[in-house]
């Protein structure tokens, strides 16, 4: 079937709308301006068909089939993992390229495997005042179990990591766990600094990149971090498959997370020997269809190139800022960077005193989906002296006509509540 | 589909925006209860003076969306000078409101031809402003907010209970 992906190069948000069913549901009302895909995205057909086509001509479990759909399913399994590797640039896909249930998982599993392997009681470790919290929750269990000590780089009122004081924090840590883009403000981080002042004091960098690698072109070897959490299904994927990529040497110097089969080279009733990379890491039935959606989410990706999908995102931030500051003026508040290139295409809204709750409330009966309220950050949140914020968010499949949209809507707000 | 003009009826939007009986009392002897709701933030405190079986005053604080707020406004304004019993009644007779919408929501039809009541109170309790809160059932996500600072009354009077069993 042809798809309209195939005008490589740029990105056209509304003729890519096509490709994702739910966003032409026949539906009451105005039709679906879906602004939520910081949370979740949406599903080109591609995926879906991939995924279909897989349970209806190829089922069968992974890792231990002896006839032809099994290895048909490990083939298609194996070629996922390369695929996903492959898009973030990682020299060793094959290996270094874990499968988890999302990235909240991945993040757990750098925690307990490698942080309870390799850190004492009274290490530091350093985590930024913007991170979700899926990248602060998994380091308080584990300081609490080791005793570590917790440090924090603060958020200027630009929306930046105050990176000022990164040489003084960072002195001394054992890690530095950081995102790459912030769910909240967008703010897309420098990690240059941040994996040199790792390296000075010899501590790895672990990246939270659920919101940036669907958005930016990734390179795990240029960016330098030692571990990159993401998530499938931010990225145009199915729920329930997240990935962990880790530098070789370091998956193998950490002892396996969670036990089961797979996992295993050997098992007796004294002991087991773990599996190697990256089944160490995998243990029990993989979510295969969902690693092979995966894959096909990462062709489609591909296939409309990242440069252009982060280019049509810059655009469209552009546009989506001065659309917004140009109609609501005063009445509305725009945390972050505020700054195109400097963040991704996420936009966290104050709108007067208008409750989150209320704002997306009155903007659901105009079609327009954002997300409101914490936005798992709450430490962010406490930063910026707000409770909540509703935001927007946009992707591949958003065009001027959905920033439009929101303008207008909120407008509906203001006659509302004022 | 559900107009915003059914959750955010006029009465609600004065609540909140004129909150009733907005403070604190002091703790003791005034009794202090918390209703959050980790999901959406929503944070409610309810202060209670308790006067021989009588609530003399009631002051409400905290943060969080229109529905919640207002509700909690609504209810100070309804509990406030009333005594237990008849406050227990009260809160009956708005989680009916709620519930019996939430069955009505759940069977499929708008007729309300559930075993409650359709106008789901108890017998002899007036709603008065509080009816205007029946919208809310329409949007069933927000149910949570519109009963944060009842649930956080009744915890209050069961607290009272235990430690003043009020005359049989």
């Amino acid at each position: 079937m042809a798809r309209l992906i195939d005008r490589v190069g740029s990105v056209d948000g509304g003729l890519l709308r096509a490709d994702f069913p739910v966003l032409d549901r026949p539906r009451e009302g105005p039709r679906l301006v879906y602004l939520d895909s910081a949370s979740s995205s949406q599903k080109p057909r591609a995926v879906l068909e991939t995924m279909d086509a897989y349970y209806e001509s190829s089922y069968a479990n992974v890792h231990r089939g002896l006839y032809s759909i099994a290895e048909e399913s490990d083939r298609l399994f194996a070629e996922a993992r390369t695929k996903v590797g492959r898009f973030i640039g990682a020299p060793v896909p094959g290996r270094e390229v874990v499968f988890t249930k999302n990235a909240t998982e991945s993040l757990n599993l750098v925690a307990q495997a490698w942080g309870r392997h390799h850190l004492r009681e009274g290490d530091a470790i350093l985590l930024t005042e913007m991170e979700h919290h899926s990248n602060l929750v998994p380091w308080f269990i584990l300081a609490e179990q080791l005793g570590l000590e917790l440090r924090y780089l603060s958020v200027d009122d630009h929306g930046q990591l105050a990176l000022d004081d990164l040489e003084r924090l960072a002195d001394g840590v054992k890690l530095i766990g950081v995102t790459l883009m912030s769910n909240v403000l967008g703010t897309i981080n420098p990690l240059g600094p941040i994996v040199e002042a790792a390296r000075a004091n010899g501590a790895i960098v672990v990246g939270d990149g659920s919101q940036y690698v669907p958005h930016v072109p990734t390179d795990v070897t240029a960016l330098g971090c030692d571990f990159l959490a993401f998530t499938g299904h931010k990225m145009l994927g199915p729920t329930g498959i997240g990935v962990l990529w880790g530098r070789e040497e370091l998956l193998d110097a950490t002892p396996p997370f969670l036990g089961g089969g797979s996992m295993i080279r050997d098992v007796r009733l004294d002991g087991y020997e773990p599996n190697e990379l990256p089944w160490k890491f995998e243990a029990g039935t993989p979510p295969i269809a969902e690693a092979i959606g995966l894959g096909a989410a990462v062709d489609y990706l591909q296939a409309l190139g990242m440069d252009a999908v982060r280019g049509h995102e810059i655009d469209l931030t552009a546009y989506a800022l001065d659309t917004l500051t140009r109609r609501h003026g005063d009445a509305i508040v725009i945390h972050g960077p505020r700054d195109p290139c400097r963040q991704g295409g996420l936009l966290s809204i104050t709108y007067k005193d208008v409750h989150p709750h209320d704002l997306s409330q009155v903007l659901d009966q105009a079609g327009v989906c954002v997300r409101a309220g914490h936005h798992c950050a709450k430490p962010l949140m406490r930063r910026l002296g707000v409770s909540g914020t509703a935001r927007a968010s946009l992707y591949v499949y958003n065009d001027e006509s959905d920033v439009d949209a929101l303008a207008e809507a909120l407008t509906q707000a203001e006659a509302l509540f004022f | 589909m559900a107009g915003l003009e059914d959750l955010y009826r006029e009465i609600i939007l004065d609540h909140y925006r004129n909150p009733r009986n907005r403070g604190e009392l002091p703790s003791p002897p005034a009794r202090r209860v918390e209703g959050f709701n980790p999901l959406c933030g929503d944070e409610i405190v309810v202060y209670l003076d308790v006067d021989g079986g009588t609530i003399a005053d009631v002051k409400v604080t905290g943060q969080g969306c229109s529905i919640s707020q207002s509700s909690a406004s609504m209810m100070s304004t309804v509990v406030k000078g009333r005594s237990i019993d008849e406050a227990r009644a009260v809160i009956r007779a708005f989680k009916g409101l709620m519930s019996v919408h939430e069955a009505r929501l759940d069977s499929g039809d708008g007729d309300g031809n559930g075993a409650a009541p359709a106008d789901g109170t108890e017998p002899g309790v007036a709603l008065g402003d509080l009816a205007a809160l029946q919208g809310v059932v329409k949007f069933p996500v927000r149910i949570k907010c519109a009963t944060l600072s009842w649930n956080a009354l009744a915890q209050g009077l069961d607290e009272q209970g235990l430690d003043e069993p009020s005359p049989a």
